[in-house]
C-alpha cells in the first residue's frame, strides 16, 4: 500500500501534511486496548454500581418513564438495516429508513392533531428551545412567555438558547397546579413571539388546553405562537393539541418505546400547523414516484436546511434521531389505535388510586389543593410531604424502592420545598403501588418522629 | 450486484427485481379494524367512571388512527422495509466527512445491560456511580485525545456541540464586558458552522481558501477584528488537508482576544498523532457517532461532547461531572457563571456507553492505530485511482487540493462532467448499482461537482481496490455510453425519485380517515 501511495512509512504521510510542533510526540495517556471479554467485564462491573429500574421499585418520572418496552422494539432496532446506515442522502437505497420516518411522521400528525411533522430532533427539553427560535424566525418578536408548568429542563433550555438569538423569557406562575390562565393573558403583550404551556404540566396535573390556547390568542393584537410540550403516550385520552388551538407541539419522544438509558438517546417529536411547513427544524421525508413511476420517498424541503442554506438556515440540526423515532412508530404500531386509549384509561386509573392511596397517609398531602381529585392527572402526581424529602427518600431506598423525584431538588421553587413527584407507568400495580404506600408512610412516619425528637 | 452483470441501457427492457417488483405499503395501509398487538394489563384498582377522572372536555373524542395490526404482520412489515436500506454492514460506506467504521456489536450488548439501559436519569448519585463513573473516565480520555482540560458530555450531537461552543464563546466575551457580533468560518465549513453562528445570534464572515486548501492567511488578517467572537475551523479541514498555518492562525485569532473553535467532525484523522488543544483550540466538539463508532441509525442518535480550555471552562453547561476526593462522583448543579442547560438531564448516555467501550477496548496505541490506518486507507485509495491509467481517472476526477491526504480526499467530477458529460450524480448513481454507497457529493462548495471520499480504518486492501475498480469501470463504461450511468440506478429498490415534485406539492404525511 505504501508503495502505491509513494511514501516508505505510514509516518511519512504524516510528517509531510502535520507540522511538528503541533505533533504529539508521545502516547496518549490512556490505558492499554482490553480484548472484548475484559472491555464486558468492565462494562458490567459499572452497570452493577448502578440502581436500575431493574432493581428497584421505581417510580421516578419527571420527563422520563420506566414504561414497558416490547421485544420486537429490540429485535428491530437491533437490525444492521436500521442501525448502521448514515443518514439517507441517496434515497435509491434507503427507501426503508424513509418510509420509517413518513410513517413516523403521520403518526406524530395523528397523535398530536396538526398536519406536519418533521422526522424528529434531539429530545425534549431542546424541542422547546427550537420551538422558540422557529417562532422568532416567523415573527421577529422578542419575549416568550412560559408557563412554570413547563418541565424545568425545558424552562433552561429555553433560555441558554434564547439568550443566544436575543429574546426575553418571562415565567408565568401556578395557581393550584395549573397555569394561571389570568397571569398568562397579562404576560402576553405585542412583542409576545411565543407562548409555552406543558400538557400534562411538569407536576403532572391536566391544563386546559383549549383555554390557555385562546386566552394566549386574544391577549394582544397580535397573537403569539402558542407551543405546547406534550407528553405523547397520554394523548390516546387527552385532547390533542391541534384540536385545542395549539399552533405547535412538541415534546419527548422516550415514553413511545425507548428505554430509560439514564436520560438518552431517546428522541424529540415536533409537529406544527401548516403555515410553519418551511420554518420547520429537522429532516421532513416526502411522497414521490421515481422514473419508472414506483412509490418512494425522498428528504424534502431541504432548502429549510443547514447543509444548503448555511447562515440562513432554519435550524442547525443535522443528526437528529433516526433509530430512536423507528422505535417510537413501531410502539405506536404495537399499541394501536385502541390499545393508546386503554393504556391511558389504566394510568387514569392507578394513577387515581395511587394520589388516594398516598394522600391517606399521615403527613402526606397533595401539593397543590387541599382537595386532592380537584385536578385531573393521568400519570403523575405531586405530593407534600412533612418531613424531610431526601431522608423519606433515604429511608424508601432501603426498602428498594424509589418513591419519586424530589421536586424542590428539580425546581428551585420555594413553594416545592417538600415536594415529591411520583410518577405510574403500567408497569407499577396495585401491589406495588399498595406496597409503595406501606414504606412511604413508614417512612414519613418515622421521619417525623425522629425530627420530633430532634427538635 | 457485480459491475460485469449491472449495465442494462435505459429502457433495455430488463426484468425488475424482487424489491423492485413489491410496491412500498405503509404501516397504516396494513392490517384491519380490530386487530392488535398489545394486550393491556387488567385493571386491579377499583373502577371508577373515566368521565370523573377526566372530564369530557379534556378528553380526546376520537382516538387516533394508529395502525390496527397484529405483531408478526409489524415485525414482516418492519423486516421487509430494513431490506430497501443499504447499511454500513453490508457495504463499503466511504461517506466523507461522517466516518462509517465498524461499529462492534459489544457497543450494543454493554449498553443494553439493564444497569445502564435501565436506569433512570434523576436517580440519586449515590446510586448511579457506575454511570457517572463511566461518564467521567469518558471525559478524560477526551480531554487527553483534545489536549483540553475540561469536557461537557452533555450536547445530543455535533451541531449541538457547535451551538454550545457558540454561547461558550458569547459568555467568555459577556464575562469580559465585551460584545463582539462576528463569527469567522472558511467557505469550505460544514453547513451547520454557519447556520448554529446565526442561532447562536452572531453574524457569519467567511474566509477564502487559498491555492493549497488552507485558510487565506491575508484574507484572515483582514477579517480578523475587535468585532469577531470566534473562528470556526475543522482541521484537517472538509477538503481531507491539514492547515499547515494553523499555529499562525492561532495567533491572530487569538490577537484579536477571539476564541478559537476546532469542529470535530474530522478528528479521526489524528487521534493520538496531534491535538486540537495543542495547536491552539479553545473549544472542542467531538462527533461519537463518527470517530468513537456510535451507530448511526439512519439519522440519529448522535452525541456530540465538547472540550474547553480553563478560560472557557466556568461557562460549560450544567449539570457536571464532579469527582471528591473519596472517589465519589457527583453531578454540580450549581455553577453561577455557567450558559445554562442544552437539553434535558446528562446527555445520550446510551452513546456515552458505547464510546466508552470503544476507547477501552483500542486503548491509546489502539486510537493512534486506527487514525493511522484511516489516513493510510484514503491515500492508498486516493493513489489507486491515480495510478489507474486506463482509464485515466485522474484526468476525469482530479484531486482538488493537495498531493497527499488525511483521512478523506475530495476529487473535482469537473472534467469527468466536461470530457465524458458525466455529473458527479451520474457516477455517485451508478456505484449503487456496484453495491458501493457513494461518496458524499457536492461538498465542499467550492470544489466543483465535489465527490468526498472517506474510507476509514475499518475497511481492508480488497474493498478499496473494488471501489477503485467500480469507479474505473463506470468511467470506461461512460466514455462508451454515458447514458447508461446518466440512467443509473437499476438495481435498487427504486430508482431516480423526483425530488423536484416532492419539494413542489409536499406530502409528508399519510391522509387518514
Amino acid at each position: 500500500m505504501l508503495d502505491a501511495i509513494g511514501v516508505g512509512s505510514v509516518g511519512e504521510i504524516f510528517d509531510r501534511q502535520i507540522p511538528a510542533p503541533v505533533r504529539l510526540g508521545r502516547p496518549l495517556d490512556l490505558p492499554a486496548g482490553l480484548p472484548e471479554q475484559d472491555v464486558y467485564e468492565h462494562l458490567r462491573a459499572l452497570a452493577q454500581r448502578n440502581v436500575s429500574a431493574e432493581d428497584e421499585l421505581c417510580f421516578l418520572g419527571a420527563g422520563m418513564y420506566d414504561h414497558y418496552v416490547p421485544a420486537l422494539v429490540d429485535m428491530l432496532m437491533e437490525r444492521s438495516e436500521f442501525l448502521t446506515p448514515y443518514t439517507p442522502y441517496q434515497p435509491e437505497i434507503s427507501q426503508g429508513g424513509l418510509q420509517v420516518m413518513f410513517e413516523y411522521q403521520t403518526a406524530i400528525s395523528e397523535l398530536t392533531a396538526l398536519p406536519v411533522s418533521n422526522a424528529s430532533v434531539y429530545e425534549g427539553p431542546s424541542a422547546v428551545a427550537s420551538a422558540g427560535y422557529m417562532a422568532r424566525l416567523h415573527n421577529g418578536r422578542g419575549r416568550f412567555v412560559v408557563s412554570a408548568g413547563l418541565h424545568p429542563h425545558s424552562i433552561a433550555t429555553l433560555r441558554t438558547y434564547a439568550h443566544g438569538f436575543g429574546v426575553e423569557v418571562i415565567e408565568v406562575p401556578l395557581r393550584e397546579g395549573v397555569t394561571d390562565i389570568d397571569a398568562w393573558a397579562a404576560a402576553i403583550d405585542e412583542d409576545t413571539s411565543a407562548a409555552f404551556f406543558a400538557q400534562p404540566n411538569f407536576y403532572g396535573a391536566v391544563e386546559d388546553a383549549a383555554a390557555l390556547s385562546a386566552a394566549a390568542k386574544t391577549a394582544a393584537e397580535k397573537a403569539p405562537v402558542v407551543i405546547a410540550q406534550v407528553d405523547p403516550l397520554t394523548l390516546g385520552i387527552l385532547a390533542p393539541p391541534g384540536d385545542c388551538g395549539v399552533d405547535v407541539a412538541v415534546g419527548e419522544g422516550q415514553s413511545l418505546g425507548n428505554r430509560l438509558d439514564f436520560g438518552g438517546p431517546s428522541f424529540g417529536f415536533f409537529a406544527a400547523r401548516e403555515e410553519f411547513l418551511r420554518r420547520m427544524p429537522g429532516r421532513i421525508a416526502g411522497e414521490t414516484r421515481d422514473v419508472d413511476g414506483r412509490r418512494g420517498f425522498v428528504l424534502t424541503l431541504q432548502t429549510r436546511e443547514q447543509h444548503i442554506r448555511r447562515a440562513k438556515a432554519t435550524s442547525n440540526i443535522c443528526t437528529s434521531q433516526a433509530l430512536n423515532a423507528l422505535a417510537g412508530v413501531v410502539y405506536l404500531s404495537w399499541l394501536g389505535r385502541q390499545g393508546i386509549v386503554e393504556l391511558g384509561e389504566l394510568l387514569l386509573a392507578r394513577t387515581h388510586y395511587a394520589l388516594q392511596t398516598l394522600t391517606e397517609l399521615e403527613g402526606v398531602e397533595a401539593l397543590h389543593s387541599s382537595s386532592s381529585s380537584s385536578q385531573p392527572v393521568v400519570r403523575e402526581f405531586a405530593l407534600r410531604l412533612d418531613a424531610d424529602v431526601a431522608a423519606v427518600r433515604e429511608r424508601c431506598a432501603e426498602q428498594s424502592i424509589n418513591p419519586g423525584a424530589d421536586l424542590y431538588a428539580l425546581t428551585g421553587r420555594e413553594e416545592d420545598r417538600g415536594g415529591l413527584l411520583v410518577a405510574i407507568t403500567e408497569r407499577r400495580t396495585r401491589a406495588d403501588i399498595d406496597r409503595l404506600a406501606d414504606v412511604l408512610g413508614a417512612a414519613v412516619a418515622s421521619e417525623r418522629q425522629s425530627q420530633a425528637v430532634g427538635a | 450486484m457485480n459491475a460485469a452483470t449491472t449495465a442494462p441501457p435505459a429502457g433495455s427492457g430488463l426484468s425488475e427485481t424482487s424489491l423492485q417488483r413489491e410496491p412500498a405499503v405503509t404501516i397504516f395501509e396494513r392490517g384491519a379494524p380490530g386487530r392488535r398487538a398489545f394486550q393491556c394489563p387488567a385493571l386491579d384498582v377499583p373502577a371508577v367512571d373515566p368521565h370523573e377522572l377526566l372530564p369530557a372536555h379534556l378528553r380526546r373524542s376520537t382516538p387516533p388512527a394508529l395502525p390496527e395490526i397484529s405483531e408478526p404482520e409489524i415485525v414482516r412489515h418492519y423486516v421487509r422495509l430494513s431490506k430497501r436500506n443499504f447499511d454500513l454492514d453490508s457495504g463499503f460506506y466511504p461517506l466523507g466527512s461522517c466516518t462509517m467504521k465498524h461499529n462492534p456489536r459489544l457497543h450494543e450488548r454493554v449498553a443494553a445491560l439493564p444497569g445502564h439501559a435501565r436506569l433512570h436519569p434523576l436517580q440519586d448519585p449515590a446510586r448511579a456511580q457506575g454511570a457517572l463513573e463511566l461518564m467521567w473516565n469518558l471525559e478524560r480520555a477526551l480531554s487527553e485525545i483534545s489536549g483540553l482540560p475540561h469536557v461537557s458530555l452533555q450536547p445530543s450531537a455535533g451541531s449541538h456541540g457547535e451551538l454550545a461552543g457558540v454561547l461558550l464563546t458569547r459568555a467568555y466575551h459577556e464575562s469580559r464586558g465585551e460584545t463582539r457580533h462576528k463569527v469567522l468560518t472558511p467557505d469550505t465549513s460544514h453547513g451547520t458552522n454557519p447556520a448554529t453562528v446565526t442561532m447562536a445570534g452572531f453574524e457569519v464572515v467567511a474566509l477564502a481558501t487559498n491555492p493549497d486548501g488552507g485558510i487565506d492567511l491575508d484574507d484572515l488578517r483582514t477579517k480578523a477584528d475587535s468585532d469577531v467572537a470566534c473562528l470556526m475551523l475543522t482541521n484537517p479541514n472538509t477538503l481531507g488537508l491539514f492547515d499547515p498555518n494553523i499555529v499562525e492562525i492561532a495567533e491572530i485569532v487569538h490577537g484579536v482576544g477571539a476564541t478559537l473553535y476546532y469542529d470535530g467532525a474530522n478528528l479521526n484523522a489524528i487521534m493520538g498523532l496531534s491535538r486540537p488543544g495543542d495547536m491552539g483550540f479553545d473549544i472542542v466538539h467531538f462527533n461519537l457517532h463518527k470517530s468513537f463508532t456510535q451507530p448511526h441509525g439512519g439519522g440519529g442518535p448522535g452525541s456530540g461532547p465538547i472540550a474547553v480550555s480553563e478560560r472557557i471552562a466556568p461557562y460549560l453547561p450544567v449539570p457536571t461531572v464532579t469527582r471528591d476526593e473519596d472517589g465519589h462522583f457527583n453531578l454540580d448543579h450549581e455553577r453561577s457563571q455557567s450558559i445554562g442547560r442544552l437539553r434535558g438531564f446528562q446527555g445520550n448516555y446510551g452513546c456515552f456507553v458505547r464510546s466508552y467501550a470503544y476507547i477501552c477496548s483500542l486503548g491509546a496505541e489502539g486510537l493512534k492505530d486506527a487514525s493511522e490506518t484511516a489516513v493510510l486507507n484514503a491515500n492508498y485509495l486516493l493513489a489507486r485511482l491515480k495510478n489507474t491509467t486506463h482509464p485515466p481517472v485522474a484526468e476525469y476526477l482530479p484531486l482538488a487540493y493537495g498531493k497527499l491526504c488525511l483521512h478523506e480526499f475530495v476529487l473535482s467530477g469537473g472534467p469527468m462532467k466536461r470530457e465524458l458529460g458525466l455529473k458527479t450524480l451520474d457516477l455517485a448513481k451508478r456505484l449503487l448499482d456496484h453495491g458501493f454507497h457513494p461518496p458524499t457529493v457536492y461538498f465542499p462548495l467550492l470544489v466543483d461537482e465535489a465527490l468526498m471520499v472517506e474510507p476509514t480504518e475499518t475497511e481492508t486492501r480488497e474493498t478499496l481496490d473494488a471501489f477503485a475498480d467500480a469507479i474505473a469501470a463506470i468511467l470506461s463504461e461512460a466514455a462508451d455510453d454515458p447514458e447508461i450511468a446518466r440512467n443509473a440506478p437499476y438495481t435498487t429498490p427504486v430508482r431516480r425519485l423526483d425530488e423536484v415534485a416532492a419539494a413542489k406539492h409536499p406530502v409528508i404525511r399519510q391522509a387518514l380517515s
